[in-house]
């Protein structure tokens, strides 16, 4: 034990940085919006930073993953800068999409990250798509796709997943149920077991903590391995929490979920904590050093909302670029 | 006469009408105990139920195509579609069946159902969340299409069409939601394919649907301290599109601009221009203008997202230009 924690505590340390860098973004995110900084509406990832952090310290640059509506984790994690990230949310022409995504389409391309999508379950095919280029082209990269407990209900998943055992896809999908879909609890609106839709189509599908970043990176280290064997397509159910409401906009939320059931989750299963907590006990940093790193992290983030805030917006003559690409 | 706001008074359409036909059910993401996020449902599910306000799994395809069952088989669905863009999503049910089912029995079987969904960018949503659909469904035979611009229309409209045997897709402008206007205590209906002569005028005609009727009132106004004389008209249903009151007005003035923010191209601007033009020709002075949104996706940016849209000053802008005789070379 003590000489597997030697060899990889710098790892151990990068995904608590990860963790704590995307929390980070997320409170300077919603300071924006409480502020009127921000325009429009963003969907939190607080609390599910396990999930997205345990994940894509498995996979490498050229990996893909494809990510939702509350994408600012998704995007953090597979390599993003926090600067590009906030002129994204601001609509800057230095942002990721050069402000004409936002915070539903925030995504940095070059990391592998196809795309954050505002319909429900829009990536899925996408992310299945990945994957039969990746084995057509003999590519050894794996896609992952991010989706909700909610998205599980579109039926494009089931075509997808049948396709993908069908031909033995390199893609992951990877079901963050965080409980609730909008203002609706998960057992409401989803029948049945959600690994049980999987294993119908004989994908192997598996249940995990996803408060828990090890064991949540220990799975995905092992699957992406085998999937890049050939040995795909998987399904991870990853259990988890938001701590805010479905969008930075939904404060009073008590009649779909009760304040006690948010504060159970802040104090028992954060995420950061948890790591931070084993961490301390295994001696790979102690408190102190933890508090420098997060001290460090979000004075980085508020450089990068400072700078953000400065930057420029696009020049108007953007509005019609982009709409198709030039053909040479 | 008492004030509500849009979302009060499609509110109060759904429950009158729920009230006098126990076949009219609601169902849709999130309508019972969150009333939407829009907030436009809240306390129909306490007065109805949950059996006849049915809140669904994110499984757009799927409850749509429910409700064309139910529709064909004696239910009246509301069909609610959360954002316009979702649209996309229930294309195959609203299209391929809900359409076309009366025709393709021979008259045996219908579909009496309504999707109401909304239109309308500047919210800052993006691409996959602000667009203006409406031209779309309207190209489909089988289909009416309503588009009400004030709280008195959506109420009117939207009790119309629920109470209508076929499939009717009502738009809501999103922006508009809180916005009051006058409406009556006592029932009333609006008829399909009337349209609202808002303002009498004679020099131009400025016709504009939904969210853009209040544009042509601002443009009226900037118009009027000029002394130029404008005629409003509000088309209120594309599907059947009341084409008498359209051409009587391009008669009278001569000059029309018609606005709508749906994309420009192949669009319902194009659609009542043409019409225009075909049928009014040797009455108009001017070209027929159109202006709609941009011929893009809507950008997240704000800078960018409030160069797609019509403005009033860029419509007051062509309407003095072709009152001048000058050609619109740039909308
Ligand atoms: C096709 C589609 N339907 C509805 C919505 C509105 N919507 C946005 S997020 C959401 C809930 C998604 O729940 P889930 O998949 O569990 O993701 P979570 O928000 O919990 O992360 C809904 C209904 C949408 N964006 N796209
Ligand atoms: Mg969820």
């Amino acid at each position: 034990m003590a000489k597997k924690i030697n060899t990889n505590s710098e790892s151990y340390l990068k995904m608590y940085s990860q963790m704590v860098k995307i929390r980070s973004f997320e409170d300077q995110a919603n300071q924006l919006y409480l502020d009127a900084k921000m325009p429009g509406l963003t969907h939190m990832y607080s609390g599910e930073e396990a999930v997205a952090v345990g994940i894509c310290e498995a996979l490498t640059v050229k990996d893909k993953i494809t990510s939702t509506h509350r994408g600012h984790g998704h995007c953090v994690a597979k390599g993003a800068e926090l600067k590009q990230m906030f002129c994204e949310l601001l609509g800057k022409e230095e942002g990721y999409c050069r402000g004409k995504g936002g915070s539903m389409h925030i995504a940095d391309q070059s990391n592998g990250n196809l795309g954050a999508n505002a319909i429900v379950g829009g990536s899925m095919g996408i992310a299945t798509g990945s994957a039969l280029r990746a084995k057509l082209n003999g590519d050894s990269d794996v896609t992952v796709c991010f989706f909700g407990d909610g998205a599980t209900a579109q039926g494009l998943l089931y075509e997808v997943m049948n396709m993908a055992a069908l031909w033995n896809l390199p893609v992951i999908y990877a079901c963050e149920n965080n409980g609730y879909s909008e203002y609706t609890a998960t057992d409401e609106i989803a029948a049945g077991d959600i690994l049980d839709r999987a294993r119908a189509f004989g994908i192997e599908a598996h249940k995990v903590d996803g408060q828990d970043v090890l064991a949540v990176n220990k799975l995905a280290t092992d699957l992406v391995a085998r999937a890049r064997k050939g040995e795909g397509p998987f399904f991870i159910e990853l259990i988890t929490y938001r701590y805010h409401g479905h969008h930075v906009g939904d404060i009073n939320r008590t009649y779909y979920r009760s304040k006690e059931e948010e504060e159970d989750w802040k104090k028992n299963k954060d995420p950061i904590k948890i790591l931070g907590d084993w961490l301390v006990s295994e001696k790979i940093a102690s408190d102190d050093e933890l508090q420098i790193i997060r001290d460090n992290i979000a004075a980085e983030a508020h450089v990068a909302v400072q700078y953000a805030l400065e930057a420029s917006y696009p020049n108007s003559n953007e509005v019609d670029m982009h709409v198709y690409m030039e053909t040479t | 006469m008492r004030s509500i706001t849009l979302s009060q008074a499609v509110n109060e359409a759904i429950a009158e009408e729920m009230r006098l036909d126990s076949s009219v059910f609601l169902i849709g993401e999130d309508v019972a105990e969150a009333g939407t996020p829009f907030k436009i449902t809240s306390g129909l599910v306490e007065e109805f139920g949950t059996e006849r306000v049915i809140d669904t799994p994110i499984s757009e395809p799927g409850f749509m195509g429910l409700a064309v069952g139910a529709a064909m088989t004696g239910s009246r669905p509301i069909v609610d579609i959360m954002f316009g863009d979702f649209l996309f999503l229930i294309m195959d049910q609203l299209c391929n069946q809900a359409a076309k089912a009366h025709y393709m029995s021979g008259g045996k079987l219908n579909v009496p159902l309504v999707v109401r969904t909304n239109l309308g960018a500047t919210r800052r949503s993006a691409a996959q969340h602000s667009q203006s659909l409406h031209a779309l469904v309207s190209h489909i035979p089988g289909l009416k299409v309503a588009m009400p611009s004030s709280a008195y229309e959506a109420k009117g409209l939207l009790k119309t069409a629920i109470r209508d045997d076929n499939p009717v897709v009502i738009f809501e402008d999103k922006l508009m939601y809180q916005d009051k206007a006058d409406v009556p205590e006592d029932e009333y209906l609006i008829p399909f394919g009337e349209a609202a002569v808002l303002q009498e005028g004679n020099q131009v005609t400025l016709i504009g649907t939904s969210s853009m009727r209040q544009v042509c009132e601002e443009a009226a106004l900037i118009l009027a301290d000029e002394k130029i004389s404008v005629e409003i008209i509000d088309p209120r249903t594309l599907v059947p599109l009341d084409e008498k009151t359209i051409l009587n007005s391009a008669k009278k003035t001569g000059r029309v601009v018609v606005v709508d923010e749906g994309h420009q191209n192949f669009g319902v601007t194009a659609e009542i221009a043409s019409r225009i033009s075909e049928k009014a020709f040797y009455h108009l002075d001017a070209p027929v203008i159109r202006m709609g949104a941009m011929d893009v996706p809507v950008p997240f940016s704000p800078v960018l997202e409030d160069l797609t849209v019509p403005t009033a000053e860029k419509v007051a802008s062509n309407a003095r230009k072709i009152i001048a005789g000058e050609l619109v070379h740039e909308l």
